[in-house]
């Protein structure tokens, strides 16, 4: 007798149909631990998606309290993307519209450009308590919050003032998407990352014109705006990659997150072409190294002692050991490494009113173990990790190539590849 | 990246084999797609429960009557009996404290109410040298209210067959009046959270279990407490003015949380790599060795090592899969041990030895495995996805996991 081939013809776009249950998800999700409101990812992921397909009205509004940390993801050992379900559901049958707090947190473009032009009166008002409170009332942005500091020269105009020359200058080249935050509150980073791109023989470029990558305008229901700037950002990436042949690197874990898997996944903009290509300056530079093809030369006098966090977005790409192994090459460093758990803040999650207390329960281990932890600084790849743990511990936090590039003898370095 | 021998498959089987190797000094990494069924752990390890449905006194002594096939065998009975007291060392190493002998089964009380014969009993449960009795005749069942996943009437009808008279008392707590707001997530890890987070609502527990076991013998209660915290346990012993038998809930289980979240500690703490949520998607072979794979997350950058482990488990895992027309290890393609003509893969018996269940990849006399015949040189195998056993039936699913993979760590160390 031939066999029958069959068609399944009821597979939806997410793959709930491989749940089978186990209710592992909810062994690691941060937020059913600190609040009772949130069903779980079993019950908001692939439970509720059976219902949701039936009738939309069986859409909860409580679905808005996953911080998007994909722990539920990493940890299913059937590889349902439970995460995904659920922020589309959101997109999908979400009826509250976005408040303007949301809007203006989701626009980190438009907010950094004026914050930082008029960064001298900013920075001290936004800082002053009577203005937070005003803030929570109105706006429902939770007075405990601290904005970043915005900076009074933006990384870019810096970069044309005074390195865009210089780069022309090396055989190698590739693109650098800074992102909102080395843009508008912290150029420093920018600046590390081109010294050790330049040391290493890169010259670093911009790309033509980027935007914001959307992470905080699709966790904000912004998703049109969102998909408008996937593309614009995808084209540009293209000239960069495919035009040029210049990869491009980033020193956000969560901007090359979004980039690579949520662009095709939640927005539907096809990377394809760029996907490979474009990544985090870390796994950029432990290529060279792991192949033979550069070596990183430090300082004698360098010695910390540190911890690295490993935020959820790094653990879902699964590339801190990039970060790590290049931290564990500086031979002064006195390497610690903290328990991989969400720091609880979630980008823009953690600043809304309605969240606070959930942001900081979820955040409280990590924050214990940092505090306990007798380190000189806390070492992690993401912004808003940083923000929060800054805010909720003792410690200071650095970013990887930051400390790179205090390490690294520049000099030594060039020499090497000069000869 | 190089390591000196690469892992696939972060379970029972895959960690066991880490961190053999890793105690050695080796540089090993572990890929693991996702938590592993460690997760449903029932406090025991099965070395051989069962052999032709008789009940095994000597799992040691019955093995050698297996057929030549099975894994067991394959080791080799003094290599097993060699093993198998190396194993639980390893495991304390770890800081899971288990006891029970290889030679002689004990007894753990199932959540069906049944006596079920064991290897290996974490120090959460309670052993028993005997099948047919009870040590108490007067217990008390207890159980948290709104906690679907302990089923106390088969407890109480399972103890009534030991001439066990129970009585079964739920109770309430604040604490758990939040999680309780949420009906699918009154977990048992949800509740051991509550507990690790503190002394009160544990002194608080014990005082209510105190007051509700006047008149009773023994406690029963559902194995929810030290999730991160493996004090917890010992805790609630010393508190409790009675004996004190944990039984395994519907799973997450508590203590198979906390035993995975040790074993991976203890690896990593040796300087091991443990990749969790990452895919291996294909291999690269040259002149019989695999000198790299490449996994989903890490693309271009291949992980190469001297010596590769598989340990990706059977069936349930997707070690091995199975379709309508064919029957295939998933990663690199390896030869099957197991019938192509998918009529036979089932017995239409449901309780019978069921045919699939003997599937696995296939592996030379050294576990190295095969493709068309010709064995990898530096590819081992170990644990579920061996095949040869039927370890449902048999009770050995722990036991073949563990010792397949302290076996393949002596091969590759020799």
């Amino acid at each position: 007798m031939k066999k029958e081939k069959i068609e399944p013809i009821n597979i939806s776009e997410n793959n709930f149909e491989q749940c089978v249950k186990c209710t592992i998800c909810t062994v690691y999700c941060p937020v059913l631990e600190v609040n009772p409101d949130y069903p779980g990812p079993k019950q908001s992921g692939p439970d509720g998606e059976r219902l949701r397909l039936k009738d939309e009205n069986f859409y909860d509004e409580s679905l808005k309290l996953c911080l998007n940390c994909k722990r539920c993801e990493i940890a299913c050992p059937h590889g349902v993307k439970i995460g995904d379900i659920i922020q589309l559901a959101r997109i999908k049958y979400s009826k509250k519209k976005p408040k303007i707090r949301d809007m203006i947190l989701a626009n980190t473009d438009i907010v950094g450009t004026m914050a930082s032009t008029f960064a001298p009166i900013v920075n001290p008002i936004v800082a002053l308590k009577p203005v937070r409170r005003i803030m929570d009332t109105v706006l429902k942005i939770d007075h405990h919050r601290m904005f970043p500091e915005y900076t009074g020269m933006r990384f870019e105009t810096w970069y044309r003032k005074y390195a865009e020359k210089k780069q022309t200058d090396f055989k190698k080249h590739v693109s650098y998407f800074h992102g909102c935050y080395v843009n508008y509150n912290f150029p420093q980073l920018g600046k590390d990352l081109i010294k050790i791109m330049n040391a290493a023989g890169y010259g670093v470029h911009l790309l033509e014109k980027e935007k914001c990558c959307g992470v905080a305008l699709i966790s904000n229901g912004l998703i049109k705006q969102a998909t408008k700037q996937a593309k614009h950002n995808v084209e540009a990436f293209k000239k960069s990659i495919v035009d040029k042949n210049m990869p491009v690197i980033s020193t956000s874990s969560t901007c090359i997150f979004t980039i690579r898997d949520e662009y095709p996944h939640l927005l539907g903009v096809k990377n394809e072409e760029i996907r490979d290509e474009s990544e985090l300056a870390t796994r950029f530079l432990f290529r060279l190294i792991d192949s033979g093809k550069l070596k990183l030369v430090f300082k004698e006098n360098y010695k910390k002692r540190i911890a690295y966090h490993t935020p959820c977005h790094m653990e879902k790409l699964g590339w801190s050991i990039y970060s790590t192994t290049l931290l564990k090459m500086i031979p002064g460093i006195d390497f610690m490494s903290l328990e991989s758990r969400c720091c609880g803040i979630a980008g823009t999650y953690g600043f809304k009113k309605e969240n606070y207390e959930t942001s900081q329960g979820v955040g409280k281990p990590l924050f214990d173990q940092i505090d306990g932890s007798n380190v000189d600084f806390v070492a992690t790849d993401c912004e808003t990790c940083k923000w929060q743990i800054e805010m909720s511990t003792t410690k200071k936090v650095q970013h990887p190539i930051s400390i790179l590039a205090e390490a690294l003898d520049v000099e030594a370095t060039m020499k090497l590849w000069q000869e | 990246m190089k390591f000196d021998n690469i892992i696939i498959g972060g379970g029972l089987s895959g960690l066991t084999c880490g961190i053999k190797l890793a105690e050695q000094g080796k540089k090993c990494a572990i890929v693991s797609s996702g938590q592993s069924a460690i997760h449903f752990f029932s406090g025991s390890f099965d070395f051989l429960g069962k052999l032709n449905g008789q009940e095994v006194k000597n799992p040691l002594e019955a093995i050698k009557t297996l057929p030549d096939s099975h894994p067991y065998q394959r080791v080799g009975v003094e290599n097993i009996a060699r093993l198998a007291v190396e194993a639980p060392l390893l495991l304390n190493r770890a800081g899971l404290s288990f006891l029970g002998k290889a030679d002689q089964n004990h007894f753990v009380l199932t959540p069906m109410g049944i006596m079920k014969p064991t290897w290996l009993t974490l120090d959460d449960f309670t052993r028993f040298e005997q099948k047919n009795t009870f040590p108490w005749k007067k217990a008390v069942i207890l159980n948290f209210s709104g906690f679907l996943d302990f089923h106390t009437l088969f407890v109480q009808d399972g103890l009534k067959k030991f001439d066990v008279d129970s009585q079964v008392k739920n109770f309430a707590m604040k604490e758990f009046e939040a999680i309780r707001r949420n009906p699918s997530e009154m977990r048992s890890t949800n509740i051991a959270k509550v507990f690790d987070q503190g002394e009160d609502a544990l002194n608080e527990f014990a005082e209510k279990v105190n007051l509700l076991s006047e008149g009773f013998e023994v406690v029963i209660l559902p194995a929810v407490f030290g999730l991160f915290n493996k004090n917890v346990v010992a805790n609630l012993k010393s508190k409790i003015n009675k004996p004190l038998v944990l039984l395994p809930a519907i799973p997450p289980s508590v203590p198979g949380i906390r035993s995975q979240i040790f074993l991976r500690k203890r690896f990593e703490e040796l300087g091991g790599t443990y990749f969790l949520g990452d895919n291996v998607e294909e291999g690269t072979l040259e002149n019989n060795r695999l000198v790299a794979i490449h996994t989903k997350n890490h693309g271009d950058i291949k992980l190469e090592a001297d010596h590769f482990v598989l340990a990706s488990g059977s069936f349930y895992s997707k070690g091995i899969v199975a379709t309508r027309e064919k029957l295939y290890e998933p990663i690199l393609g390896l030869d099957i041990d197991g019938d192509t003509d998918n009529e036979k893969w089932l017995d239409e018996k449901f309780f019978n030895d069921q045919p699939y269940m003997h599937y696995g990849v296939k592996t030379d006399s050294h576990f190295r495995a095969l493709i068309n015949g010709q064995p990898i040189e530096n590819l081992y195998v170990a644990g579920s996805v061996l095949g040869g056993a039927n370890a449902l039936k048999e009770g050995s699913g722990a036991g073949i996991s563990v010792l397949t993979s302290l076996h393949v760590a002596e091969q590759i160390l020799k």
